[in-house]
Order: C-alpha cells, then structure tokens, then sequence
C-alpha cells in the first residue's frame, strides 16, 4: 500500500511574528521555520502504519526551497520518499488542495495522512477539500486511528467529547494532538535521510478564489482594572460600563 | 559532515598571541551544514522531551532511570557520533560532535553521565585501544549496552594525578594484573559496566585498564551526596585484589599518564561546549521570566538594571560559542590535514587535541565560569522565585558550581595555559622570543598618533592586536625576571592566563562578527556588533588590571615604570557608551523571549 503524508513548513509558534513592508507576507527575517507540528503526528501515523502492513511512503510539501527542510525531516523520521511541489506564490486553500490532489493521484495512495491545519494560515479545510477533489473518504481532527483491511476505524474528537466512526480506503485523515507521539529522527536517520533525493516537481497550476488584501496583528488586550472590591462599587462600576465600554 | 577539504595555513595552539587569524577561515556556529543542525536539533529535542520532564525524578536518582535514558540515547545514535563507522558509530566530524555537546551541555546532571560516558568513558578505547579491544567494547558503548566510568582520581589525589596508590601487580604465570586500590568521586560509578582505571604497574609505572565491573574483588561506595549535579551517579570504588587480564592494559605500560593528560584535553574542551549550551537555556528562562514578571505595573524587563543583567549574559554567551567552535575546528581541521597526510583517525586526534591544548584549558575556564555568571544572575533575576526549587533557576545554580572544580580545577588549567606556553616556546614549536623582542623594541620607540582607522570593527581590531602586544610584553618580562622561580609565582601565572583567555575570547568575538558581515544585513548584524564592541571594552579594561597586577608582583624602578606604560600604550580604548549598546542587545533578547544569536 503506498502511503502519503503531506507536510507544511512553518514559522515556530514560539517565534514572534512581525507583518512584512507589503502588509500582505509575514516579515521572514530572524523567524525560524518547522515542520507544522499537526503534520508530525501525520507523519508518524504513516510510519506506523508502514510497520505494522508494509508498503511505502511518501512526504509531499508545496512551496519553494525552504520546505525541503520539513520534507528532510519528515525522511530523517523515517519516510521513505519526499516530493516538493515547488511554487513559492500564494496559493488559497483550493489551489493547494488541487496541487496536492494531483500528486497523491500520480503517486497512486491510497491512504493519506493531513494535520488537521497548518498553523500559518489555520484555514483548517486543505485536508478536506484534497479528499473530496480526490474522491476519498475523510476523517478529520482524528485522535485514534486503526486499519484493519479495508476498514478504517477512528476515534475524532467533538465537543464535550469524542465520536468513533468507520469507513474504508481509499481514504484521507487530518490528526489532531494525541494521535500519537511523534518519534524523533535518530542521527542513523538524519544521515540516512541525507543520502535520499527530494524529487522537485512543478505543481499544476490553479486559479486562486482568495486574495489576501493586507495582514494586520491584534491589538494588544489592555490591562483589566480594579474598580472596588465591595457593593460601594457598583455605582462606579456601572458608571465606567456604560461610559468608557458603552456596553450598557 | 561540512567540509571535506582541507583548511591549510592553521593556526598552531597558542599561536593566536602572535598572528592574526583570518575571519574567512574561521569556523563560526553560523557554518554548520544543515545535517550538522538537523542533528543538534535532534538532540536538542531528546533534552526538551526526555530528560527535562524527568530531572527531578533524576536528581532523586530513581533506580535505572539515568541508565534507561542512556540507552536511549544510544538507541537514537547520542553515544556514537564520535565512534569510526567501522566500530559501528556514526563517525561524524568533531565539529558536529561540539554541536551535539552545546545541546547535550542544557541536561543537567544527564549531562554529565552523558560526558562521563561518551568522553573519558569512551575515547581512551578509541584512541587508544588495540583493534581487538575496540572491536569488544565500542560498538557496545556506541549502542549504550555498556555504560563505562573513568577512574583517575583517588582520595588522596586529585590535581596531583600521577600520585595515585592503586598498585597493579602481574601474576606469575604473566596471564593477570592484581589491582588494589580506592578511587573516589567517579562518574557513573554506581551503575558503569567497564572502568577505565588508572594504577601503577611495579610501583611507578602509571599504566591505563579496561576493568569489567563483574571482576571479583570490585565493590561500589554508597553515592554521595552531592551540592548539585545529584542525578548523576558519583561513587568511590574498591579495587581489592580485582584480577585484570593483560588484554586489558589500554596502551602502553608506564604510559598511563598520556592518556590521563590527552583525554582531558578533549574533555575540557567539551566541557566549555557543555556549559555554553546551558548557559543558553539558562539565560532564556531568564528572559522570558524577565518579561512575565511584573512589578510596579510593568515587566521587570523594562528596567535598566535588569537589561543590563540580561545583554551581559547574551555577551558572554556569544563569546564563549564563538571561541568555542573556533576552537573545534582547528581541532577538527588539524584532524583532516594529518589524515589527508595518512595518519589513522585515531593517531590525528590525540595529536590534534595536544596540538589544541593550551586552548582547551582556557575554554574550560571560559565556559564554566559564563556559566557560573549566567546560573547567580539567573537567580538574581528571578528573585525569591530564584531560590525556589519550582523554578529552574536554584537547580542551574547548584549545577553549575561543580564545572570549575572538575576536569581539572580552574587553577590547575590556569597554572597549565602558561606552563604549556613556556615548555612549546623552549622546545622551539612557536617563536614567542622573537615577537617579545619586537614589541620591547617597540616600546622604546615613539608612539603612533595615526588618525583612527575605518572600517567594521576597526578600533577592536586595533585594541586585539594591542592586546597581544601586552600579553606579550608582561609575559616576556616576567620570564626574563623570573625565569625558574616563575613557576613558583602562581599569582603572576593566574594573572597572565587571564590576559590571554580575555584576548582569546574577544579575538573569537570579533571574528565571528566579522565574518558575519559577509552574509548578514545591516540590521541582522547589530547587536553582533554592539555585543562584539562591549565585549572587548570591557576586555581591555580587565587586561589592564591582571597586567598590573602581575607587573607590580615582580618589577621594581625604572622597569616598573616602563611596564606600566608599555601596559597603558597597548591597552587604550577609546570609551564608548556601552549602557546604550548593552540596552540595545537587551531589547533584542526581550523581543525574542530567549537568547536569540
């Protein structure tokens, strides 16, 4: 069975995000990049399930030079293949989607592993619209997952709780934290990696529905204030939610 | 691995006092590959999700945790980076190795089981083993299947290594050595499956064996208990009557001490690695409480005295990094030319680590006491927090004290700076004389009133080069007054290798910003700059003190005099507002919420 996982690479969540001169980018400068840690546990799902049935797997990241790190990576943990699908512009979730689609196709799996959002843009929705483009039974934000056969069974979390639900391959699943624990890359991994070829591609091209108009950063929350700390207070209290928070 | 081809024109050890190093040749953390990231990463990642979540189950010593995560560690490949392919290691470059230590350096007392382990515990065998026995043991030690311990130290010998009592005594059928005898304060002493021991042979002759700790006659003390680093296993051994097969001697009989000796210079070298790794976290864990912490309406990182706090401990940080991989790769380098030239791995390194010595002494001072500096301010800035076991900050602070003492104590490695100087100088392996002369000539002469240089950092440029000047002169004068009684003058000693750990360091700094220049922008490289320049102001003003401390101990009259002003001449430097620099380097490390260069 050829297994695929695909991967983004993203600023560090620890990194402190400044809005580029076009206010349409991020400025890059001093940001460090990582694989996006949904697709972690996407990645080591892939590799444990290779263990456990056999076959093969392939990582596959859009976008320029840069993600070959993540896709690096993501062979240091152990994936047997990776494909960059190189397009450095922008792309809305569709048009990524509709790239990604292709090469899964070409690649011929027919299971797929997603995170269940790239945490740069967070729409949420590529793993989604990948599966219906390719016609595949999807799972989301799924923290349990089991193949036995054609069937597959995955426990998803949902509100307040969690839902177990079956379906059967070809299939697409977005993990959500606590699938697993990723493994890390060994140093006989990272020199292993070392000797693999990343294959470059050129995606198909797509046409964007979204634009990005310009990026703005949220406003930092003021500080709470402390008006009294008994019943005298009320008055003041209703004078400034009324007043200055016009909420009343 | 980085770079195949061979660096040529290295500097030799201790000859950074007399030549310039040219800042394109000079390895910078900057150059490491993406290979040599990705596996400092990898470690760096082992420390955040194995052992930090563990270290107080470790410091408790719970049964067999450290020996688990050692095996772990080698499972992932952590004890093997060093290990020849052939013995089944990984059989990566010492610069790769120095990056792995820098994240290894931020575990704690894992840390130093770690070190124990895969330095002292392991490269006698490579270095120094016959194929048979590296065949035996290091595909095991690289695997993690046999933990290991070097025993040198003994009760009544410690600095003063090579009066060890533990008698080693052959058998009559010429088949065993008996050995008898106590060593004390041995790292991974409790739980180590093979020692590496040091006894004498026939009563004088300091002779290295491979112990295995299921010998009859091998008795582990109770663990003591320690000030800090109390998750790593530190016992006495008894060796009573313990039988030693004579495939066990490792390298020659009566030639236990270059072991001993060669394999601290590796050791101390990576000691500086260790501790600059976790003086990193330290220093991170500062800031961001920095900026968590509020006092008077705003985080304590908005005040002055606390940035300054924070810039100084970045300075130092960045210092140490810098000469620590200049250091790593001359090693490194001189490896590949000898054996480019065909000499064994094995035969390259111990010459490459004695080539490197003096260096490696002044590293070790170096890391141990930035650390020293980052662990107390560390504490300081975390205030009553600091004192409490549920920050980071208190068990920093106990573990960082033991680096200065062990490894050889910080006054041993001062002692030996200067008193590898003087034996390489005599034995004619660098021209020390001849530059003195030139700079007493020089001092004789009328100074130069040249208008300021131009150019990136041109005024340190001027400042290190004078430096050497001072170093060389008080040095030089010294010799010449003292001559024999010199080594009797510990003081003068102590007051000389800080001149040149000061001039060492601010030399690395400089030229790693240099170096930076070329790829870095305008902005990016600010705060190297700032860092590079407070840095060695504050050098020079230290120079000038040892130096004058060490003149005035030994010169009287008109030598006083000339001394004093020949120290002055080669001392100046313009001063600048370094509060401003300091603040700007601050606000950088307060933006990133982490030490960020």
């Amino acid at each position: 069975m050829k297994i695929a996982v695909c991967v983004s690479h993203v600023p560090d969540t620890a990194a402190k995000i400044n809005i580029g001169s076009d206010s349409k980018n991020i400025d890059q400068n001093g940001v460090t990049f990582v694989v996006n840690p949904y697709d972690e546990y996407a990645i080591e799902e892939a590799l444990k399930t290779k263990e456990k049935f056999g076959g093969e797997t392939v990582a596959i990241s859009l976008g320029g030079d840069a993600n070959k790190e993540t896709l690096r990576k993501a062979l240091a943990m152990g994936i047997d293949n990776a494909v960059l699908l190189k397009d450095s512009g922008f792309r809305d979730s569709l048009s990524v989607a509709k790239a990604l689609a292709e090469e899964i196709k070409t690649q011929g799996a027919e299971l797929v592993f997603f995170g269940k959002q790239s945490v740069d843009y967070d729409s949420s929705i590529v793993g989604q619209l990948t599966a219906e483009l390719l016609g595949y039974n999807c799972i989301s934000v799924v923290i349990s997952f089991s193949l036995d056969g054609n069937k597959i069974t995955c426990e998803r979390e949902i509100e307040g709780g969690k839902e177990i639900v079956e379906t059967a391959l070809p299939a697409l699943i977005t993990a959500q934290k606590g699938l697993n624990e990723p493994r890390y890359a060994s140093l006989k991994g990272i020199m292993a990696a070392k000797k693999k070829e990343i294959i470059e591609k050129q995606p198909v091209a797509a046409q964007n529905y979204i634009e990005i108009i310009s990026m703005k950063k949220t406003e930092s929350k003021q500080a709470g204030k402390i008006v009294g700390t008994d019943s005298s207070a009320v008055p003041e209290l209703v004078r400034l939610l009324r007043e200055e928070a016009k909420v009343i | 691995m980085a770079k195949e081809e061979i660096k040529v024109d290295l500097l030799k050890g201790g000859e950074f006092l007399i030549k310039e190093s040219d800042p394109q040749i000079v390895f910078i953390p900057e150059d490491l590959s993406e290979d040599q990231r990705m596996m400092a990463d990898s470690a760096r990642e082992f420390v955040e999700k194995e052992i930090w979540p563990k270290l107080n189950a470790i410091d408790k010593q719970e049964p067999n945790l450290t020996v688990s995560l050692l095996e772990k560690a080698g499972e992932l490949g952590f004890l093997s980076t060093a290990i020849p392919e052939e013995y089944g290691g990984l059989g990566e470059d010492f610069n790769t190795n120095t990056a792995i230590a820098f994240e290894m350096g931020a575990s704690h007392s894992f840390g130093v089981s770690f070190a124990a382990h895969t330095g002292i515990g392991t490269l006698p065998i490579l270095l120094y083993g016959t194929d048979e026995q590296k065949k035996k043991y290091l595909p095991k030690l690289g695997s993690g299947q046999l933990k290991s311990a070097y025993c040198l130290t003994e009760p009544t010998s410690g600095s003063d290594a090579l009066s060890a009592k533990t008698t080693a005594k052959l058998t009559e059928d010429g088949k065993y050595y008996i050995l008898n005898g106590q060593k004390m304060w041995i790292t991974n002493g409790g739980f180590a499956d093979i020692l590496i021991t040091f006894a004498k042979v026939d009563g004088d002759k300091f002779t290295c064996f491979i112990i295995d700790a299921n010998s009859e006659g091998f008795n582990r003390g109770q663990e003591e208990n320690k000030m800090g680093i109390k998750g790593s296993s530190t016992t006495a051994l008894f060796l009573d009557s313990v039988k030693v097969p004579v495939e066990n001697i490792l390298g020659e009989i009566g030639k236990g001490h270059y072991i001993a000796f060669n394999i601290l210079n590796i050791g101390r070298y990576k000691l500086c690695a260790m501790t600059t790794g976790s003086a990193k976290k330290v220093a991170s864990a500062s800031i961001t409480y920095a900026n968590e912490r509020q006092q008077f309406g705003q985080p304590i990182s908005n005040f002055g005295a606390i940035k300054h706090k924070l810039a100084e401990q970045a300075i130092k940080i960045f210092v140490s990094e810098s000469a620590t991989y200049r250091v790593s790769d001359l090693i490194n380098g001189k490896i590949k030319e000898l054996q480019a030239k065909g000499s064994r791995y094995e035969e390259a390194a111990l010459v490459a680590a004695e080539e490197y010595a003096i260096e490696c002494a002044m590293l070790k001072v170096f890391g141990s006491e930035v650390l020293d500096y980052v662990v107390d301010e560390a504490v300081q800035i975390h205030g009553g927090y600091g004192y409490s076991e549920e920050y980071p900050a208190a068990r920093a602070y106990r573990d960082s004290r033991i680096n200065r003492i062990f490894e050889g104590t910080n006054e041993i490695n001062r002692l030996l700076t200067v008193d590898m100087l003087m034996k390489r100088s005599m034995k004619g392996r660098i021209d020390l004389i001849g530059p003195a002369m030139a700079v007493q000539k020089e001092l004789m002469s009328i100074p130069e009133f040249g208008s300021s240089a131009d150019g990136l950092l041109a005024a340190e440029y001027k400042a290190i080069q004078n430096a050497k000047k001072a170093v060389l002169v008080i040095a030089g004068a010294a010799v010449q007054k003292l001559m024999q009684k010199l080594k009797d003058e510990q003081e003068i000693i102590m007051n000389v290798t800080d001149m040149m750990i000061e001039l060492f360091t601010s030399e690395s700094a400089y030229l790693r910003t240099i170096k930076l220049s070329g790829f870095k922008n305008t902005q990016e490289l600010q705060p190297y700059i700032d860092m590079t320049q407070v840095y060695i102001i504050n050098s020079m003003e230290k120079i000038n003190i040892y130096g004058k401390h060490a003149i005035t101990s030994f010169a009287e009259g008109d030598e006083l005099k000339m001394l004093l002003m020949g120290l002055k001449r080669f001392t100046k430097y313009e001063p600048i507002n370094t509060t401003k620099l300091r603040r700007a380097i601050a606000d950088k490390l307060i933006e990133a919420n982490k030490y960020c260069f």
